[in-house]
């Protein structure tokens, strides 16, 4: 993109949202259509990058660590709008393992497979093994507890978590939860965490230090982005309400097969991309069904969709409730994404 | 023997029948709450499912298909009926044999809806 194309719709952006921001390292995230994210833990505070300008260049050499996010996998997918989700897994893959800072782990915030098949789930660890990073965490996506109410995945990736598939770590200082919101669901509702895994939370998060950075990461996002989509997830406000007192937070999601991000006070949401196949946005198409571009033009399509939704979205499709008095602000945070 | 096989003919007659009436694509589903002649078809396209409400007699049966890219499933909210996960183009039929409203949902994508009403 020009500069002076970029530099319109930096002015522009600034324009709409005069919250100090800094959306200009975020769109460049948002231009570029890749397939995960790298992030990078500094002095708590993550900071995302994306894989094709953090390979071949140095990485922040302060980081204390690195992982990465990827999504939606979808593998047995084979519709028009990607008939080879594998492919692009492995791409996926590959661009990690050129990271030169070798991330420490991998989340995968769900979907791995289309149709909880075990066949799925095969190639699924087929293509994981060749990662460079051996330890991933997983969380369940829809997709991945369509038969036998999920027994399937729990065997083969929810060891040592609890109920449906909740589980949490720390790494280096900083406390990690995966959350599922993909069981149970209710008629007419969004994602749900259910009473047992909120009280399962607040016991998890209590005790610990106020400066602890945290991390919760859950297939559908916990923020509401779209509800006519059911792009949300019902009881999402209660669990946050127990990430309150803490100094930093972040959110990663999946599920929307986007980027979008929102800073809430101390708290930032962000959803990845997937590796198989793009959604329209929010409210752009007539259902969140996947999205049907050429494709040597998907990475491009991807990119330009989100840039759009971004810029109008920020007053009018995402509605902002803030947890705290403090009301919107990036400061607390220490910005968004940015380096990309 | 025979008349076993007798018993299987009578019954493989309207079985027929009511396949034929499927695949040349039933017309009795007409508009929202109207009752309607037999069986009942209700599409899923879009990530919704339609006609949203269907009105059918006792007896009738009726048949989901999904022609979204993106499995779905069709549960009811009493648990009455439960289909397995169903992929695009893959078909669930369910006979109902009481008179009553069942509003049934997609277990996968809960903000999916429906109503089937049984006169």
């Amino acid at each position: 993109m020009p500069d002076k194309k970029q530099d319109l719709i930096d002015q522009k952006l600034q324009d709409l949202n005069n919250d100090g921001v800094d959306r200009r390292g975020f769109l460049k995230c948002m231009a570029w259509a890749g397939t995960g994210l790298v992030w990078t833990l500094s002095g708590g505070i993550p900071v995302s990058r994306a894989f094709a300008k953090s390979s071949g260049r140095d990485v922040d050499k302060s980081a204390d660590f690195s992982f990465v996010q990827i999504s939606d996998s979808h593998i047995g997918f084979n519709k028009p709008a990607n008939p080879d989700v594998t492919a692009t897994l492995q791409t996926a893959i590959n661009k990690i393992n050129a990271i030169p800072h070798k991330p420490d782990f991998i989340i995968h915030t769900g979907d791995l497979s289309q149709l909880s098949k075990p066949s799925e789930f095969d190639t699924l660890d087929q293509v994981l093994r060749g990662a460079s990073a051996k330890q991933i965490y997983f969380v369940p996506g829809e997709h991945d507890m369509l038969t036998d109410n999920g027994e399937q995945y729990l065997q083969r990736y929810g060891k040592g978590t609890k109920g449906s598939g909740w589980s949490s770590f720390d790494h280096k200082g900083v406390h990690f939860a995966g959350l599922v919101n993909v069981a149970n669901l209710k008629a007419g509702g969004m994602g749900s965490l259910g009473h047992e895994q909120l009280e399962w939370l607040e016991d998890d998060l209590k005790g610990r230090s106020a400066s602890t950075p945290i991390v919760l990461y859950a297939h559908i996002p916990l923020w509401t982005i779209y509800p006519d989509w059911g792009w949300g997830t019902d009881d999402s406000e209660q669990a946050l309400s127990y990430v309150k007192r803490f100094g930093s937070v972040t959110v990663l999601n999946g599920h929307i097969h986007q980027i979008m991000q929102k800073i809430e006070g101390k708290v930032s949401f962000h959803t990845a991309m997937s590796t198989a196949f793009p959604q329209p946005a929010p409210g752009t198409a007539p259902s969140a069904g996947p999205m049907k571009v050429p494709a040597d033009q998907l990475q491009q399509v991807l990119g330009i969709t989100d840039v759009n939704y971004l810029v109008s979205g920020r007053s009018l499709a995402i509605v902002d409730s803030p947890l705290g008095a403090s009301g919107s602000s990036a400061s607390g945070n220490g910005g968004g994404p940015g380096g990309s | 023997m025979t008349r076993k096989n007798v018993w299987f003919a009578g019954l493989a007659m309207p079985v027929m029948i009511v396949m034929l009436l499927l695949l040349a694509g039933s017309p009795s589903v007409t508009a929202n709450d109207q009752p309607s002649a037999a069986n009942a078809e209700v599409k899923i396209d879009n990530f919704s499912f339609g006609p949203q409400t269907v009105t059918v007699p006792i007896g009738a049966t009726v048949t989901w298909t999904n022609r979204d890219d993106i499995p779905h499933t069709v549960v009811s909210t009493d648990g009455v009926f439960k289909s397995k996960v169903r992929d695009t183009d893959e078909k669930f039929s369910y006979t109902f044999t009481k008179a009553g409203t069942y509003p049934y949902f997609c277990s996968v994508h809960p903000k999916m809806t429906g109503t089937i009403v049984v006169q």
